[in-house]
């Protein structure tokens, strides 16, 4: 019951959150803060995380593909498709859902608890749509960015493995990188990193919005941010998985 | 003049506000008194619709703001200014930002105009170069002033205050009373002041209201309520150990 209760008031919340803004200059102002939180400030940690996820795959698979009678190249493929499907969109994901997630619900909290949305409300303002909707918009164009680039760097890592170990050499690991490369599966992934966009900004927006108390409550809501969105992110993940591959 | 008419507020089953009809009169101080706890807070926010009233409803200058959809407050709303409890600044801008931001959702004024505004209301609340410290540089007073600068920078017809000294020393305290009394007659405001502290209701206390446990009990000015014999107002006028004192 309780479940549905709030299920209904994120709905109503996300009504409020996607509307035109009242000003559009000041929404591009906070658009542009936005992708700079939102985006610029990850791309260190998701170039650490890609690097790394990166070189242990290529390590995993040419470990366990010691076969003479399968090409070498198959590790290049393989790490590549590990990658690009699901280490990038899904791992960055979740790491941004603990990263930015918990920001998000933590600032829109704490704005709840000292009358700061109350003052956006006062004024005629729609806070839902000024606090939120350029975080979202920001999210959902940058985290495809952000996973890109984590798909590049997470095959540098792979591709340092090949340098500094003799599993297999530079030549055939970019070889098999190239090897029967689909764009679609590029496609794919961003379409599922979008969506986890939307999953991390609303979830952690609804939970700061609604915060009532003090610091205490806003740690909760944080708290309840990464959990509830990991969740999701990893059932979305299945789902588009079936629905976009099948 | 904003009228509420016999407003009531529940919270679930627990009545907060009980049938409370009171006039706020132009160019005057209008005080709501009572103690922590009685439903200033309460009432106030059913004023201005951050809550919504379950009877009676809210009129200004006979504009019934309670039964008004989301477009028609909106204009209502340009019109009024509000001083929270802990300032409410926001954190993304600094005091020039937070002072100029009614202007930038309300006006399509040059920005020039709109600097030459903020600088305006901020010397007006004796707050000059401070203009790009962030909320959290800011002390409780100056926390104040910068908010009393926003919600006047629009040219408010109404003002609204919640506790607008508490946490402040009695000296600051004083300073922000007296600002609120001379802007208000300045611009000639109808002003909503919620307080418990007694010395400001004696500083501005046009127009009084008392609410004891969600209703009202008592209405009168700064010169009634030392005479009055009232019970309930006299606990609360008299709780002090210094006011105690003096009435002996
Ligand atoms: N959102 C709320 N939900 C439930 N009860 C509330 C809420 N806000 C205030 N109350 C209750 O209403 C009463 C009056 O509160 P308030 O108006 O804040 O008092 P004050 O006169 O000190 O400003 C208190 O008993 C408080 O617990
Ligand atoms: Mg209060």
């Amino acid at each position: 019951m309780n479940l549905i209760k709030h299920i209904g008031s994120y709905l109503l919340l996300m009504r409020a959150v996607i509307s035109r803004p009242d000003r559009w200059r000041i929404f591009f102002q906070r658009l542009k803060t936005e992708l700079y939180t939102i985006g610029v400030d990850s791309f260190g940690i998701v170039a650490l995380v890609s690097l790394f996820s990166g070189a242990v795959v290529a390590i995993q698979v040419a470990y366990n593909i010691d076969n003479p009678l399968l090409p070498k190249t198959l590790i290049g493929f393989s790490t590549r498709q590990m990658i690009v499907l699901e280490f990038a969109p899904t791992m960055v994901s979740l790491i941004l859902a603990g990263k930015v997630g918990s920001s998000i619900a933590s600032e829109i909290g704490t704005m709840r608890i000292s009358g700061q949305i109350d003052a956006l409300e006062i004024m005629g303002i729609n806070p839902a749509n000024f606090l939120i909707f350029p975080k979202l918009v920001a999210a959902v164009f940058i985290n495809p960015a952000l996973i890109i680039f984590g798909m590049y760097i997470g095959i540098i890592g792979g591709y340092l493995i090949a340098s500094f170990t003799n599993l297999l050499t530079p030549d055939e690991f970019i070889s098999g990188v190239q090897l029967d490369f689909e764009s679609f599966t590029v496609f794919y992934s961003l379409i599922k990193t979008a969506v986890f966009a939307i999953i991390i900004v609303t979830i952690a927006g609804f939970q700061g919005y609604i915060v009532s108390g003090g610091s205490i409550q806003v740690g909760k809501a944080s708290t309840k941010t990464v959990v509830y969105s990991s969740v999701l992110i990893i059932l979305f993940n299945l789902l588009l998985t079936q629905l976009l591959l099948t | 003049m904003i009228e509420a008419k016999n407003i009531s507020k529940f919270f679930g089953e627990t009545q907060i506000l009980e049938d409370i009809s009171i006039r706020f009169e132009k160019g005057k101080n209008n005080l709501i008194i009572g103690q922590s706890g009685a439903g200033k807070t309460v009432l106030l926010k059913c004023l201005v619709g951050l809550l919504e009233v379950d009877a009676g409803h809210v009129d200004f200058d006979g504009r019934n703001f309670s039964s008004m959809g989301f477009k028609d407050r909106r204009a209502i709303r340009k019109e009024l200014g509000m001083l929270f409890q802990g300032g409410a600044l926001f954190d993304y801008y600094n005091v020039e930002e937070n002072v100029m931001f009614p202007l930038n959702m309300f006006t399509h004024q040059h920005i020039e105009e709109k600097q030459q505004r903020v600088n305006e209301v901020l010397k007006r609340v004796n707050l000059e170069n401070a203009n790009k410290l962030f909320p959290g540089e800011l002390s409780g007073g100056m926390t104040k002033r910068v908010a009393i600068a926003r919600a006047i920078a629009n040219n408010p017809k109404y003002l609204f205050c919640d506790e607008p000294n508490s946490g402040l020393d009695p000296k600051t305290a004083n300073l922000i009373d007296d600002l609120i009394v001379e802007i208000t007659e300045e611009y000639n405001m109808t002003t909503i002041v919620n307080t418990h502290d007694i010395n400001s209701v004696l500083i501005m206390g046009d127009n009084i209201s008392f609410i004891n446990r969600g209703k009202l009990s008592w209405q009168g000015n700064k010169d009634t309520i030392l005479i009055d014999d009232n019970d309930e107002l006299n606990a609360f006028v008299f709780a002090t150990e210094l006011t105690k004192r003096l009435k002996k």
